[in-house]
């Protein structure tokens, strides 16, 4: 337990040399964490600015879902029409052949992606940051194993696993194309933050942590790893983006999200038919969904990156 | 430093806190091995303070981080050697219990403040770690002790500059700051390895001030590693000088300042610029330290000394007391009685030459 220490201020005082600091002048700045500054970086970036709004309120549609959805997404409240119907004050963004409502189909869409983008990033994110870390910190041959690992992961044809993937754990779950988007991403996260580890842990800092004894655990996690997550958060927003769009892409081709859930990418597969008939709504809007969501995305990392810059000053 | 032969694995006397013996690193590398530390040995007592000198290279902080056990193993090795701390050996410990020893018994201040500290954590929160850790106290309490230790080394508005962060802060007060941390649980031994090297020279001798009187206040002992023979003169009791990874001289720091013996501590003293007139070229020491690889055979200094003769090129001398002064002890065979030096069938007449070094080493003494 705590014994009294030996140096306390209630013994003398250290001599007028040794005392205070003459060029220390007493300034009230207020005292900025690294978040507060970065945050005071990232303002500045107007695109990014204005993406965060854009992804802003397609998160809150995300979170939001049917409150503000005008119809249920099952439901079909138009009535059949071939080449549906176009926009209209009923149906805002009109109408499949079927009679669907296609803004609810976008909103809808929306929760899809925001849920498959934020939580395959997640995974990837999390696996990535442990593999790295641990890879990065130990060297020898657990980073050998590790990496070697990732090189296998990157040597797989990305789009074909997922496609089989998709297929064989059950088409059209958006927790299977979490999972396999997750667990499929989290290589390039892995090798950013081993890279940043092999730099930071011969850091001075370091080596004056492992002097005061701390462990090689607390270490990693809670000396290096806040050091090395500027370029990490950057690559899994972009990640986010990409996953996203994975998303739409594997569902248009009909490996995703199944027919009856509007997924982006389910509504741009029926536009494909319906173009013929110059019925430019079904792709259009789910189309400008998926190029806003993803844009935004990108800005907010572009403004991500300049404010995490460490060398970058206020 | 009185010289005790203890065989190995006999812990010193219980006044001795730390007692290194004939410890030698080597670092295996691509080329070859580099005997960083090659048979060096040392004690000081409770409370002592220690200054080992050398210049670039000698060993010196590899000697440190050896202590701390902080060295990567590979590429280093500790081919022999104990280390003796508050009776126990060090290098025998388990790592579990040398992280206690870490930041509690002994502390380290470094030479870089500027990247020392861990930019994304507060002052408070990087002195507190080391507290919370080893003396098991709560959150508040580790806070209150940081600051605390940041008015006693003389940090204005502690309680403020406690939240703030180390980019907030110039060279001089991270470096209060570095020994705010490693006089925060009151260690028994600090060693700060060039403490003030990175400093202006100003600031220097306020660091060095504040050191010294922690260390007096606390009853801490200290080694201090520099290359600046008047950082040592100006702070410790004892000196060791290095050279080549072997200690080849130590003593009272009046003794090996003021009454150098080797060969090596008399031309680094008189390389001091300020023993040179105006206008002259400034004294050096001819030649440049041994390849790392190919060190000499015998003594590491020989082929640079001025003194050389017969046995320095062959045979290695050993660290030892003069019989002239028993209070210092040099590793140069100069002062070894020549009944005792090696290769005197080969060397017929002993060489005359110790009783001229010794007037020239009398000429550089200062005042």
């Amino acid at each position: 337990m705590a014994t009294t220490p030996k140096l306390t201020s209630a013994g003398p005082a250290v001599g007028p040399t040794g005392g205070t600091a003459a060029a220390d002048v007493e300034v009230a700045l207020e005292s900025l964490s690294q978040w507060q500054l970065a945050w005071r970086r990232f303002k500045r970036h107007k695109m990014a600015l204005m993406g965060l709004g854009i992804f802003g309120v397609m998160v809150g549609i995300a979170i939001l879902g049917p409150i503000v959805m005008p119809y249920n997404p099952l439901d079909i409240p138009g009535s059949p029409v071939p080449g549906g119907t176009g926009p209209s004050l009923q149906h805002l963004f009109g109408t499949d052949s079927t009679g669907r409502d296609v803004f609810t189909m976008v909103l809808n869409g929306a929760r899809i992606s925001v849920a498959i983008g934020f939580f395959s990033m997640t995974i990837a994110g999390l696996t990535g940051v442990v593999v790295g870390a641990v890879s990065g910190f130990a060297g020898g041959l657990v980073d050998n194993v590790l990496m070697r690992l990732v090189d296998v992961l990157f040597a797989i044809p990305f789009l074909f696993v997922i496609l089989v993937a998709a297929r064989f754990f059950g088409q059209g779950s958006v927790v299977a194309l979490i999972l396999i988007f997750g667990l499929l991403s989290w290589p390039l996260i892995a090798r950013l933050v081993r890279a940043s580890f092999l730099s930071l842990r011969e850091a001075d800092f370091v080596e004056a942590a492992r002097a005061v004894g701390v462990s090689n655990v607390r270490i990693t996690f809670r000396h290096i790893l806040p050091n090395a997550l500027g370029p990490v958060i950057v690559a899994m927003t972009l990640l986010m983006a990409s996953n996203i769009v994975l998303e739409a892409f594997v569902s248009y081709l009909g490996f995703g999200i199944s027919e009856d859930q509007t997924s982006w990418g389910n509504a741009l597969s029926n536009a494909q038919t319906a173009l013929i008939f110059g019925n430019w709504w079904w792709a259009f809007f789910p189309g400008m969904a998926i190029a806003l969501t993803v844009l935004s995305i990108n800005f907010i990392g572009d403004g991500l990156r300049d404010a995490l810059d460490p060398r970058a000053r206020l | 430093m009185t010289e005790r032969v203890l065989g190995p694995g006999v812990p010193p006397p219980p006044d001795v806190l730390l007692e290194v013996r004939d410890l030698r690193t080597y670092f295996h590398v691509m080329d070859g091995t580099v005997p960083a530390v090659d048979g060096v040995s040392f004690s000081i007592k409770r409370g002592e303070t220690m200054g080992l000198v050398g210049e670039s290279g000698c060993g010196k902080s590899v000697t440190s981080l050896t202590i701390m056990r902080l060295l990567d193993i590979p590429p280093a090795e500790i081919v022999t050697g104990e280390i003796w701390f508050d009776g126990r050996d060090l290098l025998r410990l388990p790592e579990a219990e040398m992280r206690e020893v870490r930041g509690n018994d002994i502390t380290m201040i470094f030479q870089e403040p500027m990247t020392s500290l861990n930019p994304v954590f507060t002052i408070g929160d990087q002195i507190s770690e080391a507290v919370v850790q080893h003396r098991h106290v709560s959150q508040k309490a580790g806070w209150d002790r940081a600051v605390e230790m940041l008015r006693l080394v003389g940090i204005p508005g502690p309680e403020r500059r406690a939240r703030q962060y180390p980019h907030e802060m110039s060279g001089g007060m991270r470096q209060r700051v570095m020994i705010a941390m490693a006089l925060a649980c009151d260690p028994k031994l600090v060693v700060a390895d060039e403490p003030t090297t990175a400093l202006d020279v100003t600031i220097q001798a306020q660091i060095l001030e504040l050191i010294k009187a922690l260390q007096q206040e606390s009853g801490a002992a200290l080694l201090l590693i520099t290359h600046d023979l008047a950082v040592v003169a100006e702070t410790v009791q004892q000196a060791a000088v290095m050279y080549a990874g072997k200690i080849i001289e130590t003593g009272t720091v009046e003794d090996v300042i003021l009454r150098p013996k080797h060969p090596y501590t008399e031309g680094l003293l008189r390389s001091i610029p300020s023993h040179v007139p105006r206008g002259q070229r400034l004294n050096v020491i001819k030649g440049t330290v041994p390849n790392p690889f190919r060190m000499p055979s015998g003594c590491r200094f020989e082929p640079r000394c001025p003194y050389a003769f017969e046995p320095c090129h062959e045979f290695e001398p050993p660290l030892a007391a003069p019989p002239a002064d028993q209070s210092q002890q040099v590793a140069c065979w100069l002062h070894v009685p020549e009944a005792l030096r090696p290769g005197r069938a080969a060397v017929a007449p002993a060489p005359p030459v110790p009783t001229e070094a010794f007037v020239q080493v009398e000429s550089v003494t200062r005042q």
